[in-house]
């Protein structure tokens, strides 16, 4: 029981470390002490009553758009200035109730709205690997929580790769589950129909653990599956030690361009071999869409945004607008003011794509070949292939500042959306690094097929021991 | 498709948000620049066969909804509101007598 | 005022807003019931906190189909909401969940029989979707300030939108009423214009007659009664005759019902560029129905008020007069036939209530749900007029005591010392001392004075304080003149 309190306060202690601070690294933007230690008591004295848990004292560092009760929940943006959610997100109950307890709540972009955790209101996070480069992003804080060892297990959210792209920047374990696996009832919506909270963990174990403590049907969200969830912690350790036998693993020529960085594809080789060590079949499959994803995200995502931040107008909460005259101008005041560069462009792009006259166009022709992206996927998975091995970003971290053309910005994503477009489930891990940078390795499954991809990933992790990162 | 200075300041009224004049022509630029990478997707016939509308829309959806082998969920018609720790007035930047308040439109009819 | 119907024909379309009668609200748990302080029916899904999701409700979805049913739309297995994006402070989400393109109902139809006229129209109707209604505003309670209440917002509505089938603004009322009855009939909501679970826009338009395209229409709003409908509808269809007829081109705008002045006039507000940007909500996949729920829901649907109404004709044989008023609202007709059952003559039940009861529920505002005097007791009250133990006069005043008392007619009855009295002997007493009263009218009527009857008759009536029963008293007298 005093372990469980300790464990709370010295993560507790370390998230509100100066150092990970907006001096610092720039990681965590809220912590609360105090509440953290009270329910750590709380799950000490559960734990203490013999209650199962899958995760007692489990510290947890939580994205800034996932609605914690005793931390403000800001997205990143002046818009939501000071605000603290009056009700609590469902994967954090869940997760409270298996005994984590929240200590932080993490930098990201501005909504979730892009890759390097540098359109944040706060300032930009430092990667703990190298603070002149980027964590990546949008949960680039997540991932620099995970990776500085602020705590074990952090929660982020993927729109488009933000829980992945971080993980593999960052030297860490970053899980996308299936769309509808997590509920997202208390995650602020991006894109609705591509969204997910994502787990970050120092070990595919932790990650496995920590999903499955969150999974589940919900009734507060319509897009939740009821689908059975492992019991945890037993197949994750079944994972251990077990080879790969008569499992077949696809590797889609279309992410392994003639432009793909070196130092990735190497890795990627080295990983490859161990997969096929370790008693997998490997096969070269084509995802012939691929190139199209990028601008079918482009296009759903902004356009659902467009409609999702449109509650965000000063009337009910957050700051508002003061010195206006009239309704419009207090709309337009508050909404200028409260949304970054980044976030108005994609209102902007998003509200376009969908007025009239051009949603055939754009909205309705992105969701047609969104269609065919999924249909690769269905078709490879169909031929009896188990999992999907890629890079998980085309670089290693770029540097804070390096990337400012928007489009090539949004390039980063082209290995992870796709996973997000079909709502297959995806994982990165650390698969080595080169130059003292990290480089992620993607597993991507069937639809609810978590338990192979933790398999999978769980016996690559253990082959490549500590080779995966150095 | 170029979208013109207009389309932006006609987009971003409907967004309410007050883009400067000098904000205009930086952000048509980017906005035309972003779109026209979107333009190769005019190129993919989805004609054929390919689900559009709604369905395309959900298809993630409908891969969960497939499982559970229906469409939406439906809840009963119980009143048990979500539990809040906070009013809506609290949460409200101006608020009196319950009411949340906003300035008024100044084109308000009286209706 | 130029009859300008001769001329021009009056084209009008009706979008009419329908509240659910639901315990909870479309998408949460708060409660849908009105006359809560502000704000109190909320929660994160309402107030559209950051994170929160809508949820169907099955209730309000099992409330679309039976109204969708009772108006023979075709119903939709799939359906799709979506989200109709606007800024407006009472709409908390920025965008309102709607039915767009694939509605849940589709070509209904309503037969309408316009009062006057002896052939019925059949009134096609393009849609029936299901939406979220939004909050309240409140423009004159703070000055310079707009006070929201959102305790509306999120309750469940249907949309039924109509084909531009109308011609005239009577045809108009009397699409409304029967769309009302039905819905009444249906049980899906409590249709009351003044209490906002009903509410009409009308689309407007004049042509020349003989013309097959559509003029200009304008939409009138801020209606807030069937007969306000027809004559704002009526105002409108002037005003824009008076403007072809000069040669004016009349305006696509919203006009506004100015009921205390009988005038339209444009709406003040400068008309924005309205671009809603639907599309599917993301939120919630598809509506997908079972058919054998449906078929369920069909036969489980009340009879509706032609069929009603028919069988009343046959097996109570009222004319249409009587017809009209006891179907008018189903449980009106509930209560008629109870009446017509216990009692066995439904046409004095149908008096009774055209008569007395619906004076009743008129002085006292009640609906017939909550007027005292139930079905049974009324018809023992008839059964006693019927009996000859209250007279037609005397009932009255019992009637209105028991609606005092809740007590029974008999017992009312005896209280009030009003029973009729049947019984010869004392009718021929009563009789007796009257001939001995007035000695000569007596005499006259013996001689074979026939119209001395009344006389004799009120006198009886008087001595008895009206409890003799007329008819026996006539009857008596008749022998003794015989
Ligand atoms: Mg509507
Ligand atoms: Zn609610």
């Amino acid at each position: 029981m005093r372990n469980i309190i300790d464990m709370t306060n010295d993560a507790a202690v370390r998230a509100a470390d100066p150092q990970f601070g907006r001096d610092g690294l720039n990681i965590v933007v809220a912590t609360n002490h105090e509440s953290s230690l009270a329910n750590a008591e709380r799950v000490a004295l559960a734990y203490g009553r013999g209650d199962a848990m899958s995760l007692p004292g489990m510290a947890i560092a939580v994205k800034d758009n996932i609605a914690t009760l005793d931390m403000p929940t800001t997205c990143g943006s002046r818009i939501l200035s000071g605000y603290v959610s009056p009700y609590e997100a469902t994967a954090i109950t869940r997760l409270r109730a298996q005994g984590a307890v929240v200590v932080a709540k993490t930098n990201m972009d501005e909504f979730a709205m892009g890759s390097s955790t540098e359109t944040s209101a706060y300032g930009p996070t430092r990667n703990p690997v190298d603070p002149a480069r980027s964590p990546g992003g949008s949960s680039g804080g997540s991932a620099a929580a995970v990776a500085a060892g602020i705590t074990e297990i952090a929660l982020g959210s993927e729109t488009g790769g933000s829980v992945r792209q971080p993980a593999a920047f960052c030297g860490v374990v970053g899980v996308k589950p299936t769309y509808g696996r997590i509920s997202r009832f208390g995650l602020v919506a991006f894109g609705s129909s591509l969204d997910q909270i994502g787990v970050f963990a120092r070990s595919v174990r932790n990650a496995a653990i920590a999903t499955y403590a969150m999974a589940g049907g919900d009734l507060n969200d319509s897009t939740c599956a009821d689908v059975p969830v492992p019991t945890t912690p037993e197949p994750v350790e079944a994972y251990r030690g077990r080879t790969l036998d008569g499992v077949t693993i696809g590797i889609p020529t279309e992410y392994f361009p003639p432009s793909l960085d070196a130092d990735v594809r190497a890795r990627c080789d080295v990983a490859i071999e161990v997969l096929r060590g370790l008693g997998a079949k490997i096969v070269d499959v084509s995802l012939p869409h691929t190139e199209l994803a990028i601008p079918v995200y482009y296009i759903i995502a902004p356009a659902e945004a467009s409609s999702n931040l449109a509650r965000f107008d000063g009337v009910r909460y957050g700051p508002r607008a003061a010195d206006v005259s009239d309704l419009r101008e207090m709309y337009q005041a508050t909404r200028s003011r409260g949304f970054g560069a980044e976030v108005k462009r994609r209102i902007l792009i998003g509200t376009y794509v969908l007025s009239h006259g051009y949603y055939d166009a754009y909205y309705k022709k992105a969701q047609s070949v969104r269609a065919l992206i999924t249909r690769d996927f269905d078709a490879v998975f169909a031929s009896g292939v188990d999992a999907l091995f890629t890079p998980t970003t085309p670089t290693p971290a770029f540097k804070i500042g390096a990337v400012t053309d928007p489009y090539e910005m949004y390039m980063s994503d082209i290995f992870t959306v796709t996973a997000n477009l079909s709502g297959i489930p995806a994982i990165s891990l650390p698969i080595g690094r080169v130059g003292g940078l990290p480089i992620g390795g993607q597993i991507m499954t069937r639809h609810f097929d978590e338990p192979r991809m933790f398999h999978v990933a769980a016996a690559l992790e253990a082959a490549l021991g500590g080779e995966a990162h150095a | 498709m170029a979208v013109t200075e207009t389309d932006i300041r006609k987009i971003a009224d409907l967004a309410r948000l007050s883009l400067g004049d000098e904000e205009v022509p930086a952000m048509t630029a980017q906005l035309n620049s972003i779109l026209a990478h979107m333009d190769v997707l005019t190129r993919v016939d989805t004609a054929s066969g390919t689900e559009a509308g709604s369905d395309a829309i959900t298809s993630a959806i409908a891969l969960a909804r497939d499982v559970k082998s229906a469409g939406a969920p439906l809840r009963g018609d119980a009143v048990a509101p979500f539990p809040m720790n906070a009013t809506a007035p609290m949460l409200a930047p101006d608020s009196e007598d319950g009411f949340i308040l906003v300035p008024r439109l100044s084109t308000h009819e009286d209706v | 005022m130029t009859d300008w119907s001769q001329k021009y024909e009056m084209v009008v379309g009706l979008e009419v807003h329908v509240q659910l009668k639901t315990r909870s609200k479309m998408f949460c748990g708060c409660s849908a019931d009105f006359g809560a302080p502000p704000n109190v029916n909320t929660c994160p899904v309402c107030l559209a906190l950051p994170g929160a999701l809508p949820v169907i409700n099955a209730e309000a979805v099992r409330l679309a189909l039976r109204a969708a049913i009772a108006l023979d739309f075709t119903i939709n297995l799939q359906s799709v909401f979506a989200r109709k994006n606007y800024f407006y402070p009472d709409l908390p989400k920025g965008y309102q969940i709607s039915q767009y393109d694939e509605p849940i109902a589709v070509r209904g139809t309503l037969r309408v029989r316009t009062p006057g006229e002896t052939a019925t129209h059949d009134i096609a109707i393009t849609r029936l979707h299901m939406e979220e209604d939004a909050g309240k505003s409140v423009h004159d309670r703070y000055p310079r300030k707009t006070a929201i209440d959102l305790n509306r917002a999120g309750v469940p509505l249907i949309e039924i939108v109509s084909e531009p089938d109308i011609r005239s603004a009577a045809e108009a009322g009397a699409y409304l009423r029967t769309l009302k009855q039905i819905l009444e009939y249906a049980g899906v909501s409590d249709v009351s214009m003044e209490e906002g679970s009903l509410r009409v826009d009308a689309n407007v338009s004049a042509r020349l007659h003989g013309a097959t395209e559509l003029g200009t229409k304008t939409e009138v709003k801020n209606v807030n009664s069937f007969s306000a409908v027809e004559r704002s509808l009526q105002r409108e269809f002037e005003r824009q005759c008076a403007m072809l007829d000069r040669g004016e081109v009349v305006r696509q705008e919203t006009m506004i019902w100015d009921a205390s002045r009988g005038t339209v006039r444009p709406a003040r507000s400068k008309e924005e560029s309205h671009d809603y940007r639907y599309f599917p909500d993301p939120d919630l996949p598809p509506l997908i129905l079972d058919p054998d729920y449906v078929a369920r829901l069909r036969h489980t649907l009340p009879e509706m008020p032609r069929q009603l109404r028919q069988r009343f004709a046959t097996e109570f044989g009222l004319n249409d007069a009587e017809l009209d008023a006891v179907t008018a609202e189903s449980s009106l007709a509930a209560y008629f036939e109870g009446v017509a059952r216990a009692h066995g003559d439904a046409n004095a039940a149908a008096k009774w209530m055209m008569g007395e009861l619906a004076a009743a529920l008129n002085e006292t505002g009640t609906g017939i749900r909550d007027f005292p005097v139930r079905a049974p007791q009324l018809a023992e009250l008839l059964d006693m007029v019927r009996d000859g133990k209250l007279s037609h006069t005397a009932a009255k005043g019992v009637f209105a005591t028991m609606r005092s008392s809740g007590k029974s007619a008999p017992v009312v009855a005896a209280e009030m010392a009003v029973t009729q009295v049947g019984d010869d002997s004392q009718i021929e007493q009563w009789i007796e001392e009257v001939f001995a009263e007035l000695p000569a009218e007596t005499s006259r009527f013996r001689a074979g004075e026939k119209k001395l009857t009344g006389v004799l008759v009120g006198a009886v009536m008087k001595k008895s304080k009206g409890r003799a029963d007329p008819k026996k008293v006539n009857a008596l007298l008749s022998k003794v003149a015989g």
